[in-house]
């Protein structure tokens, strides 16, 4: 059996999901964060997996740009994290209620 | 070769960014960071001048539209009209800033630094013509923003909407990004012309669901940017733990921003998919419209109260979206709808930073952001009070305050497209215009009549000066808001220049 594009459009979508799971049911900020990640990657994966199909080179490129913004967000995300656990020694989301209404 | 001319108000800005952390290394008061970035913006903001009067300018070759980088970057009027709308917006942005990071102990160059590379992204994504150049704009304006939100360290609510505002950020992204895999995986292409021609070709085919998919996933990463309801939960918290020139920013400019990638990709990528799109955002509009004027009834805090209020602006922006929900929607019509979101931008980034600067000015006076404490204003600051009601019955749309004509291009372009849907959309957008003037009017009314509450000191109040750059903010606001309601007709002549946009290459 070949390992065609779809399967791995297939894998993508899963892992998506996964993430997106993850992201609404743990309430770690750090867990949530790891699982925007693998939202992200398996993005990548989609447009590997579209450009190989394609046979151009725009897919492997957008990964490219797609990795270095995602860089910069866990830079971003890791200091926010640390900001709030200075504050309150804690990352669970759950505790962060103070703004409501 | 590359078109440096076309390219330059973005090479200043960046020139600009640079400067700005060079500034903030020199042994110098942190406010000259502050000018540097002002000085940069108006910089920025001569090339964008020269590139739109081209034709009437002897050294300048009047092209049309500059394409750079392939197809992936393009200089028109409409990428120039809302280039002059980011610049000026941060410029505002910045005078909001300046007292504010004064009057306490913050790190003030690298704010400046945060948002002029925000400001960047912004002026880019009115360029972009591509999927990865629009998500990298995206990105830029938005990461910035996510650490501004959170400028007062200490505070455990300015930590809060940092929060979250990031985690719900990333989430938009990586939905954005996933609608987008999926558009380039079916259609192959990546610049919006290129998905444009090949869209054509999916229907009907076996590709269909997936590239429907994609459109609506990006519509949905495009969602969370904009606040549009069910996907704005985040943004009263967010408004209200950030520091007010922060949440100014983020509900003019970084909105903005979100709604030009919005028009982007809709009226030029999915120009021929309005089947998809315009019911979703007629959904979208519906909801953002009613539920954030409900929510903005019960406030008391008045900085969350704009908060919801600039979600029901939202929803105003999108009802010209909405309204392509109809069968056989014509190009003059869909120019049409163009045309009002446009100009309805243009007008919301002046009355929206002018009620902001009337807020923080007050917020510096009364150490207070809620309502209660706001009443009796007239008598101690008349001509604050008189500017909050100016910038709030702008945003009600009471002529002839420039909110009105935004209104009115609104209603003429669902009215204009007619049948049963955007009939529908019309008479929600007419219901809520009524519901908000409830809301806005009595902040106005409490502010003028009520008398204040006997823990204000009024008599120390009455001696408290504005901040210099606050008070030019105020008047490049309140001047723009009654110069533009009285005459409509500049507003509608630049709105007219972006027009051809929307009828594609």
């Amino acid at each position: 059996m070949t390992v065609t594009a779809g399967w791995y459009m297939a894998l993508a979508a899963s892992l998506f999901t996964i993430g997106a799971a993850g992201l609404l049911l743990r309430r770690n900020a750090l867990v949530m964060f790891m699982s925007i990640e693998l939202m992200l990657n398996s993005v990548n994966l989609t447009f590997v997996a579209a450009g190989r199909e394609l046979g151009v080179l725009e897919g492997q490129l957008s990964v490219l740009f797609v990795m270095v913004v995602a860089a910069a967000e866990v830079t971003v995300g890791l200091a926010i994290i640390v900001a709030v656990f200075r504050n309150r020694a804690t990352a669970s989301v759950d505790e962060l209620t103070g703004l409501r209404g | 070769m590359i078109d440096y001319h076309a390219l330059a108000p973005e090479l200043l800005l960046a020139g600009t960014v640079l400067a700005v952390l060079t500034v903030d290394l020199l042994r110098v008061e942190k406010y000259w960071v502050a000018v540097v970035g002002l000085f940069g913006l108006f910089l920025s903001f001569i090339p964008v001048l020269t590139l739109g009067f081209c034709d009437t300018l002897t050294f300048c070759e009047d092209t049309g539209t500059r394409f750079l980088f392939g197809e992936s970057y393009a200089v028109d009027s409409f990428s120039l009209v809302l280039k002059a709308l980011f610049l000026g917006s941060a410029f505002v942005a910045v005078l909001l800033s300046v007292g504010y990071l004064e009057s306490d102990r913050f790190w003030q160059g690298e704010f400046y630094f945060l948002m002029l590379s925000s400001v960047l992204g912004a002026v880019v994504m009115a360029s972009s013509r591509d999927l990865v150049t629009i998500f990298v704009a995206l990105e830029l304006v938005t990461g910035p923003t996510f650490l501004m939100a959170g400028w007062r360290k200490g505070d455990p609510r300015s930590n809060e909407a940092m929060l979250k505002f990031f985690i719900i950020g990333v989430l938009s992204a990586a939905l954005l990004l996933f609608g987008m895999s999926l558009v380039y995986g079916t259609t192959g292409e990546l610049t919006f012309a290129g998905i444009r021609a090949e869209a054509a070709g999916i229907r009907g085919g076996d590709l269909e669901a997936l590239f429907t998919v994609g459109v609506l996933f990006t519509l949905l990463g495009f969602a969370f940017k904009v606040s549009a309801v069910p996907f704005h939960f985040w943004t009263p918290d967010t408004y209200e733990g950030s520091p007010t020139p922060v949440t100014a920013y983020l509900s003019v400019v970084s909105k903005t921003a979100g709604f030009v990638g919005l028009l982007a990709i809709c009226y030029l990528a999915f120009r021929d998919a309005t089947f998809l799109w315009g019911p979703a955002l007629w959904v979208l509009a519906a909801a953002s419209m009613t539920v954030g004027n409900l929510a903005a009834l019960r406030q008391t805090n008045i900085v969350r109260l704009l908060g919801y209020s600039s979600i029901a602006q939202g929803g105003f922006i999108l009802v010209p979206f909405g309204a392509a929900v109809a069968a056989g929607v014509t190009d003059v019509q869909l120019e049409e709808a163009f045309f009002a979101t446009v100009t309805y931008l243009l007008i919301y980034a002046f009355m929206n930073l002018g009620a902001f600067a009337v807020i923080i000015a007050g917020g510096n006076r009364l150490r207070s952001a809620e309502i209660g404490d706001w009443a009796g204003m007239f008598g101690y600051a008349p001509g604050l009070a008189t500017m909050l009601a100016v910038f709030f019955f702008s945003l009600a749309g009471i002529p002839p305050l420039a909110g009105w004509f935004a209104k009115f291009v609104m209603f003429r372009a669902v009215l204009s497209v007619g049948g049963g849907w955007a009939a529908a959309l019309a008479i929600i957008a007419a219901v809520n215009s009524v519901i908000a003037f409830v809301y806005y009017a009595k902040v106005v009314k409490s502010a003028f009549m009520d008398p204040a509450p006997e823990h204000v000191a009024v008599a120390d109040l009455a001696r408290m000066p504005t901040v210099p750059s606050l008070q030019f903010a105020l008047v490049l606001t309140v001047a723009g808001v009654i110069v533009l309601g009285i005459f409509p007709g500049i507003i509608a002549e630049i709105g007219e220049l972006t027009k051809t946009f929307a009828s594609g290459f």
